[in-house]
């Protein structure tokens, strides 16, 4: 194989109405490499990964597969030239079981009859040789998002990739899980036939398991490194474009007394189960308390619970020490609480609504907002031009659809209604999911500028340096149950890991009440 | 009631199943594929037709099947053009269907009335009675002496059955319908699948249409289908999208259709004077099909839709 590189795609151009992805990019990938490809959200990662997969026709440039041009117009083809993707949401039929999406879409060896038997027994061998572990009669729906990635990896496997694209493989996943992926990633290219191409915007990930990375930028390739030769700082750069701040600036918490108390609480999800199972936490004036976790652990229904969206089973919520456990999310309005809910685009905004429309969602009923049940559009106007102006929104003007604007700038039209209130507590659910470096720096400082003002705030998310970051105290929580409570600079990443996968914390000292230290010691943070 | 009511009850239960069989049955495909299909009514009525006018002309009443088939196949052409191919709405694009094949087979109809003098009466299909099965006391008479349709009809549930769960090409169906864009990535053709399944479930529906025309009755009657391609549509929901279930469904509305004709024939009448009631109007009972699917949609609880039902799938979007 020798000089031959195994990919090269050279001056790819995709253009999408009124953007430009892909703007002449060159990448290389060798056999035996895991090679990164580093960049912002909207830095054009994915559309040329789905240029190489067949799923976008490039407008531009051409693609050559050891060494010979080839016209990759499906994934169908891709599949044929051994290209394999894992992307970065799944690919994966919920209902259907784990055999049914591996072998859907591929000629059965018995014609148009399904064998079920022989494709279990091959998908087993897979998943033996790189310690991909998986139930093949499990309905895809019931397995949990990491065991669903090792699905699409023995699904790329099983249709004979050799060059295994993944798409923001570690966003889903615990510190363990990750390690688990890397050590997966190293044996698949270890005999040197094969090549990952791994897409990331965090540089811990690609310094730890890249051996090239190729930085995008706005659509361009801005350079490609030896992993080696290089470090976060120069990663971080090529990538934004500026220098990074790497650590927040932060003045010590001065924690007042508790707003939000939640007692033995037990919240069913949507199937009925109990996904909150006897929480209790609380969270107090000018704190940030980081919930730490994996996806799908009960953060969802708590975050519900508090904001009125979801009855309770059992248990009490206290907000300001009045109990509002049965409350509905119109009652709370009273409270002043905002909600930052975990999919912006569904529940956080009406997408079809123009932005000042999104702004006074929740106090359209009142004055200057409306008047006798008439919507004053002159006062409507100009809330929203302040609130573009105070938020830094990108956006062509207030009268624009929520649709047009970029994930990050979305983001800010929801910070900007929720915290434009002054609130005095607030639920704060994965409000950096799938923001860029620069727009999540400014949702982390929002938060501690409302901590400042003296809300409380409960802060959650699966993103650990973020937690670490922002939050005063971090509460781990492992299928709805609190798993302990310990400060930042008690404890480790790996600690957090351990926890976030369901081993309770004992005896450490950081476990104790940490309300008690400050009740102790009222007049400030020791 | 005596036990030959009863038989001949049961009988008529699968005799007025049958339309809603082939109908529901081959909108299953679609639904699967993720394409709702409310313009079953208008296939069907159509099929009544087309089945109708070419027994009528050819003396022949499986031709008469063939072509109600293929028209079903083309009004379904058109219906996965708009929607598959342009991107339409499937519920509008199948409202106007059903409003163009009302009007369309009403003049169709009116104009063949007038250009033949004569009886406008198209040959049937006899019974095939089931030697030996049919000499079964009871279920013999009920099961086994049927129009062929009628079991054709119900070898479509277990054929409907194997494909979906058994076969790849059932799998590509049931991936289209749930995750279109997770089929696509493997290489299932989409559009494929859905214009296929879409024109399958065009050409049952028409069957089902023709056996109203040429197999129950021997002519066309303005609208004869009477919203019975909604019940089918229905049936599919009640049967939650299983070949199975659907079928049951079909059989249920079946049997509300074949009582409702026997109150009408006044097998309630003794009871209605015990009750000091002179007389019911008939349109009390015709009610009862279109009432029992109603209660059924009522009590079905929460249905699971298949995902990406009635959404338009395009590569490059999103």
């Amino acid at each position: 194989m020798g000089e031959t590189p195994f990919l090269r795609m050279e001056e790819i151009v995709k253009t999408f109405p009124g953007v430009v992805a892909n703007d002449r990019v060159n990448l290389e990938v060798r056999h035996g490499e895991i090679h990164a490809l580093l960049g912002e959200n909207g830095a054009g990662k994915s559309t040329l990964m789905n240029v190489l997969y067949g799923l976008y026709q490039p407008n531009g440039g051409r693609i050559l597969l050891e060494g010979r041009p080839v016209a990759i117009h499906s994934p169908e083809e891709a599949i044929r030239l051994g290209i394999g993707m894992v992307h970065q949401h799944f690919m994966l039929v919920p209902p259907l079981t784990v055999t049914e999406n591996v072998i859907l879409g591929l000629p059965g060896a018995r014609g148009i009859l399904l064998d079920q038997a022989e494709a279990r027994q091959r998908i087993q061998e897979i998943a033996d040789s790189y310690g991909l572990e998986v139930d093949p009669d499990a309905p895809v729906g019931t397995l949990s998002v990491g065991v669903q990635q090792r699905v699409e990896i023995i699904k790329a496997l099983y249709r004979g990739a050799r060059l295994l694209i993944l798409d923001e493989p570690t966003a889903v996943l615990t510190p363990q899980e990750i390690q688990g992926l890397f050590t997966v990633m190293r044996r698949l290219v270890a005999d040197g036939r094969n090549a990952i191409v791994f897409i990331s915007h965090k540089l811990d990930e690609v310094m730890a398991i890249s051996d090239r990375v190729t930085v995008l930028r706005n659509g361009k390739d801005v350079a490609t490194l030896e992993t080696q030769a290089t470090n976060k700082a120069e990663l971080a750069r090529l990538m934004v474009g500026r220098e990074v701040l790497f650590r927040i600036e932060k003045p010590p918490a001065e924690p007042g007394p508790v707003v939000l108390e939640i007692q033995d609480l037990v919240v069913r999800d949507d199937r009925d189960v109990p996904a909150v199972r006897g929480l209790s936490l609380e969270v107090r004036r000018g704190e940030i308390l980081g919930l730490a976790g994996v996806d799908g652990n009960g953060q969802r229904e708590l975050a519900e619970a508090i904001a009125g969206l979801r009855i309770p089973e059992a248990g009490t919520i206290r907000i300001q020490g009045q109990d509002v456990t049965r409350m509905d999310a119109g009652d709370l309005l009273r409270f002043n609480l905002a909600y930052i809910p975990e999919d912006r685009q569904r529940e956080g905004l009406v997408l079809d609504f123009t932005l000042s429309e999104n702004f006074i969602a929740k106090r359209f009923r009142r004055p200057p907002f409306s008047v006798r049940g008439f919507l004053r559009h002159p006062a409507i106007l100009d809330f929203a031009r302040r609130l573009i102006r105070r938020f830094d929104v990108r956006a062509p003007g207030p009268e624009v659809e929520a649709r047009k604007l970029s994930g990050g700038n979305q983001q800010k039209v929801v910070l900007a209604r929720e915290l434009s209130q002054e609130p005095d507590l607030i639920i704060s659910a994965q409000a950096t999911r799938g923001l860029d470096v620069g727009a999540a720096e400014f949702v982390e400082q929002q938060m501690l500028a409302q901590r400042a003002r003296g809300a409380a705030v409960l802060y959650i998310s699966n993103e650990l340096e973020e937690i670490f970051n922002l939050s005063d105290r971090i509460a781990v929580i492992h299928r709805g149950e609190i798993m302990g409570v310990v400060r930042p600079d008690q404890v480790t990443p790996e600690e957090l890991g351990l926890m976030m996968a369901g081993i309770r914390r004992e005896g450490a000292p950081a476990t104790e009440s940490p309300a008690e230290p400050v009740s102790s010691n009222p007049g400030g943070h020791p | 009631m005596d036990m030959d009511a009863l038989i001949g009850l049961l009988h008529a239960t699968i005799r007025l199943t049958t339309p809603l069989l082939f109908a529901a049955i081959g909108g299953l495909y679609n639904e699967r594929a993720g394409v709702i299909n409310i313009a079953l009514e208008g296939k069907m009525l159509l099929g009544a037709l087309v089945g109708f006018m070419v027994a009528f002309s050819s003396g022949n009443p499986w031709l008469g099947v063939l072509a109600a088939a293929a028209s079903g196949a083309l009004v379904a052409l058109l219906f996965a053009y708009v929607t598959i191919t342009l991107g339409a709405d499937q519920i509008v694009s199948a409202v106007a269907i059903n409003l163009m094949m009302l009007g369309f087979t009403g003049v169709v109809f009116r104009l063949m009335k007038a250009a033949n003098s004569g009886s406008l009466s198209a040959p049937t299909f006899q019974e095939w009675t089931i030697p030996g099965l049919a000499q079964i006391p009871v279920l013999g008479p009920v099961l086994f002496r049927h129009l062929p349709l009628v079991y054709l009809a119900f070898l479509l549930v277990p054929l409907a059955h194997f494909i979906f769960y058994r076969t790849t090409w059932g799998l590509s169906i049931r991936a289209v319908g749930e995750h279109p864009r997770a089929a696509d990535t493997l290489g299932v053709k989409v559009r494929t699948v859905r214009y296929l399944t879409v024109l399958w479930g065009g050409a049952m529906a028409a069957i089902g249409g023709a056996v109203l025309s040429i197999g129950h009755n021997s002519t066309f009657i303005e609208n004869m289908t009477a919203g019975r391609g909604f019940i089918a549509f229905s049936a599919i929901v009640f049967g939650k999208w299983t070949p199975l279930g659907t079928m049951l469904a079909s059989l249920l509305f079946g049997f509300a259709d074949a009582l409702q004709l026997r109150i009408q024939a006044g097998i309630l009448e003794p009871l209605f004077r015990n009750l000091g009631i002179q007389e019911v109007a008939y349109q009390i009972p015709v009610m009862l099909p279109y009432v029992v699917t109603l209660v059924a949609l009522f009590f079905i609880g929460k249905s699971h839709w298949p995902a990406a039902a009635a959404i338009h799938y395009d590569r490059e979007e999103g």
